[in-house]
């Protein structure tokens, strides 16, 4: 089937609803409307409002929910509408979403997936454009998941409504209609915790994800004529890191530039960076760039092309590391 | 059950009581419990305030951590978690001792958590019993997620979730009635109103008359029982949790009762509550009044109370011992429940963590 994002999304949460009764949707407006960006358009029709549950504007209460659903045995997928929505649900993701299997000795698991769009690019609202997936990343307990294309969309969702870990689950807005691609029509899931090589490359990695992944290819194409050809590394999970494609990938090409839509300052940047100091630093022939986001809030949509790293700006990033 | 929580208009102030503090009992109004239940009831109190007077004694020890005591509450504590079928869940908050020994949840486990061993949280797998919350009223909105699933699956349990006053006042209180009253869960929210947020009374917690009459505005009911009546708040969360199971939706109940004690083992309440107000909430002591009731019935005297006591203390220290002997986790025990397959940056971690130990020698 040809699908973009959103279709790839809805086609995953129908598969997981058909075949396991104890996934259930909630968030607001997830029903009825089917999400305002319409992922679980048709649902409801399906299964019912007992399963795809459109509750009140509460997103502290809507995780809490999930959880206590989780521990009655259902797999909740709750969505936050958007990411910059989440803090008043911080309490329950990080005092209980993260902890409940280690407070319980593993007596209670946690198989919740918190979807939220996220990200800039879209001309949107103040705090409809952030990119804070650093927060999540930093708390044990947590997986923290981010797609880039309609075919990993699918299978990443699929098997974080399967694992047994709480899981973020964030939807680059930008990609949701972005393209349409193949992909298979069966049930099919993509290993958390596993990173993509989307690009065989030599002299120089790049490590990304979700939104970034099209803008580094863009890049990448723009720099073939001076002879550079980067290999670039999808990350997919970004907690936890798939390490070993990252280090072996930086230990082949001898330089690495992380790029990410969010704030430079302890962003998942210097984590990667720290990590290749750690265990590939005699490889290294230049030190590891971030491009990033500026360490400034997200601009409205008038400036919202001074924030985020543009082809523009990561081909300056490439030609300043490999002349270093 | 003639409670009817319906003839008890919190708007008015109504508070629902069966046993005053004179020891006088509204007959019409008893609960139908055999001799065998109120001895045990009574038992349960007693062991209760044995355990926490124990606790004390190891905090000011130090052999014990900081934690919440349960002196003033255990009419609270005893008489809801009596009220529990087998199949119903329980959301408890940090102070509720008399609920963990009414399930029979392992004494020793109880001890070990509040000496800072996470042993103590292994809940045994036949109840249904949620873990300790520390963030207070946060543990809210999970219970109503458990009464959506039960609603959900179409089983049978009701949940009861506890918390105090001071809870009333944060948002996922508010969330989770508003989520209870739209989706007419099977929940019981029993706020144990001991008049103090550590030093915050009652009365700057809220401008609302009562606990109870916040019910109303999310559109099910509420009732104020008297918190030190054992019977009564018995009597009340029994038909609260009927009326659950019977589809009949959440219900809030205030129990209006008195934290006799410190906030916590770190807390001076004399910096903010006089020696007098506390004597005379001493006055309407829980276990006393229950003395006289059952004293009334003929099932107690000065002979029952030393064989009652004298087991507790044996039971109490015999689950202190236990928990004393019981080692702390081992390093792996610190990662294996971060997630459900340890991964990679954790394993490389604990190997670390392993061989630090092993070379300290520890």
């Amino acid at each position: 089937m040809i699908a973009n994002m959103v279709q790839a999304l809805n086609h995953a949460l129908d598969l997981t609803m058909k075949q396991d009764e104890n996934v259930v949707l909630l968030g607001e407006d997830v029903g009825v409307d089917g999400g305002v960006f319409r992922v679980s358009d048709g649902l409801i029709q399906k299964y019912g409002q007992a399963r795809v549950i459109d509750t009140p504007l509460a997103e502290s209460g809507i995780v809490g929910a999930a959880i206590g659903m989780a521990v009655y045995g259902l797999r909740p997928v709750a969505e936050i509408q958007f990411m910059g929505f989440v803090y008043p649900a911080f309490n329950q993701i990080v005092s209980h979403l993260s902890r409940m299997r280690n407070r319980s000795r593993g007596r209670f698991q946690l198989p919740v997936v918190l979807r939220m769009p996220y990200g800039a690019g879209v001309r949107a609202l103040e705090l409809h454009s952030e990119s804070t997936e650093a927060l999540f990343c930093h708390i044990p307990g947590l997986k923290v998941v981010v797609p880039s294309n309609p075919y990993d969309a699918k299978g990443l969702l699929i098997a974080a409504i399967r694992t047994d870990d709480p899981v973020i689950f964030l939807e680059p807005k930008r990609l949701y209609r972005a393209g349409r691609q193949e992909i298979p029509e069966e049930d099919y899931a993509i290993p958390l915790g596993s990173a993509k090589i989307v690009r065989e490359g030599e002299r120089l990695t790049i490590i990304c994800w979700g939104a970034m992944v099209a803008q580094v290819q863009k890049a990448a194409e723009r720099v073939e004529d001076d002879g550079i050809f980067p290999e670039i590394i999808d990350m997919r999970t970004v907690s936890p890191l798939d390490h070993e494609t990252i280090i072996q990938s930086v230990k082949n090409t001898g330089r690495a530039i992380v790029v990410h839509e969010a704030p430079k300052t302890c962003g998942l940047g210097a984590e990667i960076a720290a990590l290749i100091n750690e265990r590939a630093l005699l490889s290294l022939e230049a030190p590891v760039l971030r491009i990033t986001g500026q360490d400034i809030i997200v601009p409205l949509p008038k400036r919202e092309d001074y924030y985020y790293p543009t082809p523009e700006r990561i081909v300056r990033g490439i030609k300043k590391t490999m002349e270093f | 059950m003639t409670v009817s929580i319906d003839n008890y208009d919190p708007l008015k102030g109504d508070m629902f009581q069966i046993v005053n503090e004179k020891g006088e009992v509204r007959t019409d109004l008893e609960p139908s419990l055999s001799e065998e239940d109120l001895r045990e009831i009574f038992r349960f109190m007693v062991t209760t305030r044995v355990a926490d007077t124990k606790a004390l004694k190891l905090q000011r020890q130090g052999r014990m951590g900081t934690f919440a005591q349960s002196l003033g509450h255990e009419a609270c504590q005893i008489g809801s978690a009596y009220a529990l079928a087998k199949e119903d869940w329980v959301v408890p908050y940090f102070r509720d001792l008399g609920t963990y020994i009414v399930l029979e949840y392992p004494l020793r486990q109880w001890f070990l958590y509040w000496m800072g061993n996470e042993k103590g949280g292994n809940i045994p797998k036949e109840l249904n019993l949620y873990t300790i919350t520390v963030p207070v009223g946060s543990q809210l909105p999970q219970a109503v997620g458990l009464g959506m699933a039960i609603n959900i699956k179409k089983g049978k349990a009701a949940v009861l979730s506890t918390f105090s006053d001071g809870a009333t006042s944060e948002g996922d209180f508010h969330e989770a009635m508003n989520f209870a009253g739209v989706y007419r869960t099977p929940n019981v929210f029993l706020c144990y109103n001991n008049q103090y947020a550590i030093s915050m009374p009652r009365a700057k917690q809220t401008a609302s008359q009562t606990l109870a009459q916040k019910a109303i505005a999310y559109g099910f009911q509420g009732i104020l029982v008297d918190g030190n009546d054992v019977l009564a708040v018995y009597a009340a969360t029994k038909e609260a949790l009927l009326k659950a199971k019977k589809g009949g939706g959440p219900t809030l109940i205030e129990a209006y009762t008195y934290r006799m004690s410190n906030h916590t083992t770190s807390d001076d309440a004399l910096k903010y509550r006089t020696e007098e107000e506390v004597k005379e909430w001493a006055k309407r002591d829980p276990v006393d009044r229950f003395r006289i009731y059952l004293g009334k019935k003929g099932l107690w005297n000065d002979e029952i109370e030393a064989k009652i006591v004298k087991e507790a203390e044996t039971f109490v220290d015999k689950e202190v011992q236990e928990a004393e002997k019981t080692p702390p986790l081992s390093a792996e025990e610190l990662f294996i429940h971060v997630y459900a397959d340890m991964p990679l940056k954790l394993k490389e971690q604990l190997e670390e963590l392993k061989t630090e130990v092993q070379e300290n020698g520890q």
